[in-house]
């Protein structure tokens, strides 16, 4: 385990002369944890997980956060925990809530579950920025629990919408082996049901040859008896053999999903909505661009920033409550305000629809209407969440 | 003293050509100047310019133009006549908008990826003074006797006040999310500021620095999270304001007294920025995602025209041309 503690520099540093009345000072501790996961091995090394995936976002967050704060007499620290395979994430959890009730949890579902239900995070605040799984906004939801990675299903209704649009009516999907590939097929064929879409074959891919020799051997005969349809979807979590399908399917047909066109939470090619000014922020930090758990864990540490600067207060329930309330709304650089769904905790969002070199379109997509706000096509709706933890 | 020597250029270029007043139009995606003649309406030059231009001033008598090169890291300052860049001014990184001080001489800039603002002065071409401000700042506005500055920033959600004799912050005031513009108005008494994701404008009693008002837009059919409140300007005598919506495509005609909105006029996608011709009688405004310029008839409130320009239009300035 390591634990890095960052004041930031700026607040330190900067005095401003200011005459706003009635300042009141507010120190606010935030406790980042991540869960270290060794990664399966996959068949090209072009593109390595970083080692600092989230940790940078939180690290962005906070010093937005501490410029903010000294215009008002807040500040902000942020405490960083790296939880390796083999040791107890729930511990370090309970050892991080001994110092705040502030924390963001960058893990696994289970690990997520592990700390929300310790009876020590009774009054805290939590935020996931890890996990995609449905059920923690569904049944398994926890009232002190906040989500700001969108969930996979979320991400998979924005391809949906896409489709629709496009009359791309007929998909054909392939999957890997593993749970999560599978996980995300299931989520994705779940959505395209939803759309009214036509599913037709669901092949598994279990091949264990070197792709990067003979896929365009072997993806053509793989593919070559899905039947016809409009666009074939790769369910690959670890990122493993999904690159080489594109080009080397039977019918030419676009990819989508976990290659060529995907739908994230976040990428370098989003830049209209000011974005370009997170991203180039993001990028003078990290040297590297901004992806999916970095914008989660930023926009968690700029919702805590956004409640702390409207209601004056840092502890978890005050601060719970006005962002479940109408009047948060947090300016996340996608031409939308985000805002939190009160049943389930689910920080709303459009999801960007990318491919490597350009943003592709941004669902909602026009023509999905919701009684509420269009934002609320994408993923679980309140009637069908079937959380309750929310209900108070 | 340099009055009467513009005058005489000025003069005998229109002895040799019937000039018309003119609309000066910064394409931030194609690194061009449109210039719209307002009598034809149409653009009758384009001239290029630094990286990414955003920002777009005239000096006080027109002798001079200076245009946010944001990618370039530069103001330029540009013979209007020639379209010749005469040289650049120090800006800071990332210059945005920038307002121009009534002693037509110190631009205040603000920098956008620095959280920053830059005083400059254009005669000896110096950075006079940075201020911390909050992340992105953007909206620039200065008080008609000179002696207050404004920053707005975006991720910082605040309105910061700069007392121009010291160049220091005096006040920081909190607004809804992602403040864009701000405008003295009503001679210097209100600061408007509007919020594009909070989806309305402040108004605040600048003695005070207190929020008096707060304007609120509902378009019939749109939803509210599209409302999006950008550049305004304001009718002769300051009875008016025409705020831009940005993607919800329409722009709010507002009563400056009692803050209702009294009419909302359809135009081009994503409309941003706009300027007035010489009388206030026309009023042009840009949009970005659909590349043209929107004629509005300021009396009878409606859009007379549509006017291409480059790749996302930004800036908006008049340029009186006798």
């Amino acid at each position: 385990m390591k634990t890095s503690r960052l004041a930031c520099a700026l607040a330190s540093v900067l005095t401003v002369g200011i005459a706003t009345s009635a300042m009141a000072e507010v120190a606010v501790n935030i406790h980042y944890l991540k869960q270290v996961l060794e990664t399966p091995p996959t068949l090209s090394n072009l593109d390595p997980i970083p080692e600092d995936l989230g940790m940078v976002g939180a690290e962005l967050g906070l010093q937005d956060n501490s410029t903010t704060g000294r215009f008002l007499g807040q500040t902000y620290a942020l405490t960083v925990t790296e939880v390796y395979e083999g040791e107890d994430f729930a511990e370090a959890v309970r050892a991080a809530l001994a110092e705040t009730d502030l924390l963001v949890l960058d893990a696994g579902t289970d690990q997520i579950l592990q700390a929300a239900d310790l009876p020590e995070a009774a009054g805290a605040l939590l935020f996931n920025s890890g996990s995609g799984d449905a059920a923690l906004r569904g049944t398994g939801c926890r009232a002190r629990l906040l989500h700001t990675l969108p969930s996979d299903a979320m991400r998979a209704d924005a391809l949906m919408q896409f489709f629709v649009t496009r009359r791309w009516d007929e998909i054909a999907l392939i999957a890997g082996d593993r749970p999560d590939d599978q996980a995300w097929a299931d989520t994705l064929e779940a959505s395209a049901r939803k759309f009214g879409l036509s599913f037709g074959a669901r092949k598994t891919w279990v091949f264990d040859a070197d792709m990067r020799r003979n896929a365009s051997q072997e993806v053509p005969l793989f593919t070559q008896d899905l039947g016809d349809y409009d666009v074939l979807l790769v369910a690959d979590a670890a990122d493993d053999f999904a690159r080489y399908i594109s080009y080397n399917t039977w019918r030419p047909r676009p990819v989508a999903g976990s290659e060529g066109l995907r739908p994230v939470a976040w990428h370098r090619v989003v830049e209209q909505w000011g974005a370009a000014q997170l991203q180039s922020r993001f990028e003078k930090l990290a040297e590297r661009p901004m992806l999916d758990r970095d914008y989660a864990a930023w926009a968690a540490m700029r919702a805590i920033g956004e409640a702390v600067t409207r209601t004056g207060a840092a502890d978890a329930e005050t601060l719970r409550s006005f962002m479940l309330s109408p009047d948060f709304e947090l300016a996340g650089f996608k031409g939308a305000p985000l805002t939190f769904r009160s049943w389930n905790g689910q920080l709303r969002q459009p999801i960007p629809l990318v491919q490597e070199r350009a943003l592709v379109a941004q669902a909602p997509l026009e023509g999905f209407l919701h009684q509420r706000t269009e934002l609320d096509t994408l993923g679980l709706d309140q009637p069908e969440s079937g959380c309750t933890a929310f209900d108070n | 003293m340099k009055l009467p020597i513009l005058t005489t250029l000025t003069a005998a270029l229109l002895s040799t050509t019937a000039l018309a007043d003119e609309i000066w139009v910064t394409n931030e995606k194609d690194d061009t100047i449109s210039v719209i003649d307002i009598e034809t309406m149409e653009v009758v030059r384009t001239i290029e310019t630094g990286e990414r231009p955003r920002g777009i001033t005239f000096s006080k008598d027109f002798s001079v133009v200076y245009i946010c090169a944001s990618d370039s890291d530069a103001v330029q300052v540009m013979d209007p006549n020639t379209g010749e860049i005469l040289h650049d001014l120090p800006s800071g990184e990332d210059p945005e908008q920038f307002v121009l001080h009534p002693d037509n001489r110190h631009l205040y800039i603000a920098n956008e990826d620095d959280a920053i603002t830059t005083v400059v002065d254009t005669e000896t071409r110096t950075v006079v003074a940075q201020i911390d401000v909050g992340i992105e700042p953007e909206g620039m506005a200065v008080s008609p006797d000179g002696k207050i500055a404004i920053t707005t920033s975006e991720t910082t959600n605040m309105a910061h006040w700069i007392d121009t004799e010291t160049q220091t912050l005096f006040a920081n005031t909190l607004v809804d999310s992602r403040p864009r513009h701000a405008e003295f108005v009503k001679d210097g008494t209100e600061l408007w500021v509007s919020a594009e994701i909070g989806g309305t404008i402040s108004v605040f009693d600048v003695t005070t620095q207190t929020e008096k008002a707060k304007i609120d837009f509902d378009i019939d059919n749109i939803h509210p999270d599209r409302v999006q409140p950008v550049g305004f300007e304001f009718t002769t005598g300051d009875t008016h304001a025409f705020v831009a919506l940005g993607p919800s495509n329409h722009v709010a005609v507002v009563n400056a007294e009692t803050y209702e909105v009294e009419e909302y006029i359809l135009v081009g996608r994503r409309v941003w920025h706009m300027d007035f011709n010489r009388d206030r009688s026309q009023l042009f405004t840009t949009n970005g995602v659909s590349g043209d310029v929107t004629v509005i008839d300021v009396a009878s409130r409606k859009a007379i025209k549509s006017i291409k320009v480059g790749r996302f239009p930004w800036g908006a300035a008049f340029r009186p041309t006798d």
